[in-house]
């Protein structure tokens, strides 16, 4: 027995190293929702990571390797978000990721990538609980779930003078995480919430939620939740004539929330805290110019994927391509980027965070607030 | 007060469209005993032909919202039922004598290609249509207002014509008479001359008409969809056609009705958040009392 299985074990060592000496690449895996409800993210993630490796591998690749991106579809989904990690592990030998997107399938990933010392980077999932357990490899270039909900609620309170405060979610690690921690901030500054519910991600319709929103007199709807169905809710709050104030956070960042929504119109007005504009930043001006000419904006979370990137391919080169060692580099040097200096802290979160109110007018674009 | 009136407005329109839906599911397990799993989905690719026939009429320059809406039901009807004619043509209709479980697990591959075929051929972002229909009606009442869009009036009344126009063909015309006579015995018909085979085939066209006059309705109202939009509609609708009691065609209307109902009036008076726990609480509750639905007829073991 013991015999086969070190037969088998020299056997796979052998495939193993005829595979990495046939494509001497450096294989790192995109994970995120390129198909499926949220597949708009996806696009974003690709988009960005596609361009920063391509401009590696330009510049002369990770210490003369090329950069290979594998593309893993989760669809937001945890179960699948799991297999797809275990595939990128065991199948593609990839060294690093760059994703994934939805917090809910980021944390179970996470502990798959942990235990095969591989280095993940996420550019957009937001949950608090993916950085608190504090696994050594995990990293993002976004902010947490708790700072946006201090920007988010010192606005309500402050700015907006919010009294009777409503709060939905739709369940999911990052709607759910979001909504909770607003809050608990809310609660922190004296105000305590006037509806706390959730609703069922995919549904569409929300008229009872709606009625339910009028019926405690909200002035102010805060959701916790993606665009697909802030789109509907937003619309249905109007519809039935309620005129609370809308507002959310970086989960509806994307063009796709106004035709879900079903017309500008309805996203008027409508508030969401996201990191401040990522295409401010002069280190990022030539990208952005290439992305542009390229006949693609990149929107959302574009810049965040190639930033990411970024940081993935400096952890590599300065640590002869070892993801262990380069995810221990992260925390005490810092990395240039196309949106600025990046540091992060001991959890792999960023040091510094940027979240700042951004509002939608009633041409459906979306801009900064002082 | 204006609440609860509110709420039951949500409740009969989400509830018109169960019905509508659940039709497809209860006129099929009543002719041939199978579940279709592929029904949610049908309703899913009427979304689709909605937004195409929409942007084809405005591309032709038509404004007027009764025209459009009269050409889309046309289009999208026309076009569901071809695709519930060919479903039942390729996926059916060879396992028309073997098990009930492979009908079954054709059914539900059947869903899984129209998913990944709509995907594939259409993307798997998230699409919209513009509202065609704006403006509500306002009453006050007490201290409150109900407020209830045009489009939702014309969503109650549209799922009532269709209800009763089925109604009408199945108990008056000879087309129903054929139907359900099939439906209670199928070689019995046939020995006397009806093409059973084309009357399956004639319930299969007549629920994806269903289902896509309800794909026109919420596609309308509620603007958004995607290639997965069929799953949970095609539950909800499901469970409706179960609590009517499946295989009755005034089962499956009410049915969804009760459905609608009972999970707006929980969601808007107690929580959203355990209201499908409710529903199907509700569902456990009245199979346990009547295993056979509410207008079910109790199942006669033959020996």
């Amino acid at each position: 027995m013991s015999n086969m299985v070190i037969k088998q074990t020299l056997l796979s060592l052998a495939v193993a190293g005829a595979a990495t000496l046939a494509q001497a690449d450096v294989v790192i895996g995109v994970a995120g929702p390129h198909t499926g409800a949220y597949a708009a993210f996806g696009l974003q993630l690709w988009k960005g990571a596609e361009k920063a490796a391509a401009d590696i591998n330009a510049a002369g690749g990770l210490n003369g390797e090329m950069i290979k991106l594998v593309k893993a579809d989760d669809a937001c989904e945890p179960k699948q978000a799991v297999s797809v990690a275990n595939r990128l592990v065991d199948l593609d030998d990839a060294v690093a990721v760059v994703g994934h997107f939805c917090s809910s399938s980021s944390i179970p990933a996470s502990s798959i990538y942990e235990e095969a010392g591989v280095l993940m980077v996420t550019p957009a999932s937001t949950a608090d609980g993916l950085t608190d357990p504090g696994l050594p490899n995990v990293f993002r270039v976004c902010g947490r779930n708790d700072q946006q909900a201090d920007v988010a609620a010192s606005y309500m309170v402050g700015t907006l003078n919010a009294k009777r405060i409503a709060i939905i979610h739709d369940k999911d690690s990052y709607g759910k995480g979001l909504a909770d921690t607003t809050k608990a901030t809310l609660n922190s500054y004296g105000v305590k919430e006037v509806m706390y519910e959730g609703l069922t991600r995919g549904e569409k319709d929300f008229n009872a939620l709606v009625t339910k929103v009028r019926s405690v007199d909200a002035d102010v709807v805060y959701f916790g939740g993606l665009h697909s169905e802030a789109g509907p809710l937003v619309r249905q709050l109007r519809e039935q004539g309620s005129k609370a104030i809308f507002m959310s956070g970086d989960g509806i960042v994307s063009d796709e929330f106004v035709s879900v929504a079903g017309s500008p119109k309805y996203v008027d007005g409508i508030l969401m805290t996201f990191g401040a504009n990522p295409t401010s930043y002069p280190s990022g001006k030539k990208v952005i110019e290439a992305f542009r000419s390229d006949g693609y904006e990149p929107e959302g979370y574009t810049l965040y994927s190639y930033t990411a990137m970024q940081v993935v391919a400096a952890a590599l080169s300065n640590n002869n391509l070892d993801p262990v060692k380069g995810a221990d580099w992260l925390k005490s040097h810092s990395v240039q980027t196309v949106m600025g200096k990046k540091d992060f802290d001991s959890k792999g979160d960023l040091k510094v965070s940027d979240y700042v109110m951004y509002e939608w007018n009633a041409k459906g674009e979306y801009h900064q607030l002082n | 007060m204006d609440i609860v009136l509110q709420q039951l407005v949500n409740g009969l329109t989400l509830g018109s469209v169960y019905g509508l839906i659940a039709i497809g599911y209860t006129m099929v397990y009543g002719i041939i005993g199978m579940i279709n799993f592929a029904h949610g989905d049908v309703y899913m690719v009427s979304a689709y032909i909605t937004a195409i026939a929409i942007a084809l009429l405005t591309f032709f320059g038509i404004e007027s919202f009764p025209i459009i809406i009269i050409g889309t039901l046309f289009l999208t009807v026309a076009v569901t039922g071809a695709y519930g004619w060919v479903i039942e043509r390729i996926a059916y209709r060879p396992l028309r004598n073997s098990s009930r479980l492979s009908v079954l697990i054709s059914a539900i591959g059947m869903s899984l290609i129209l998913q990944n075929y709509v995907q594939l051929s259409q993307g798997a972002n998230q699409q919209g249509v513009p509202t065609l229909l704006s403006g509500a009606l306002r009453f006050n009442v007490g201290d409150g207002f109900v407020q209830i869009t045009y489009m939702k009036i014309f969503i109650i009344v549209a799922s009532l014509i269709g209800m009763g126009v089925l109604t009408y063909i199945i108990q008056k015309t000879k087309l129903g008479r054929m139907c359900r006579a099939t439906q209670q015995d199928r070689k019995m018909a046939s020995i006397l001359g009806i093409n059973t085979d084309r009357i399956i085939s004639i319930v299969f066209v007549i629920g994806a008409t269903m289902a896509a006059l309800a794909g026109v309705l919420i596609t309308l109202d509620y603007g958004a969809f995607d290639f997965y939009v069929g799953f949970i509609i095609g539950i909800k609708a499901f469970t409706a056609a179960v609590l009517g009691g499946i295989g009755s065609l005034p089962g499956a209307m009410l049915g969804g009705l009760v459905l609608g109902l009972s999970e707006a009036l929980f969601a808007g008076l107690i929580s959203s958040d355990y209201k499908d726990v409710f529903s199907f609480s509700l569902l456990v509750l009245i199979l346990i009392i009547r295993p056979s639905g509410l207008l079910g007829k109790p199942e006669v073991e033959k020996v």
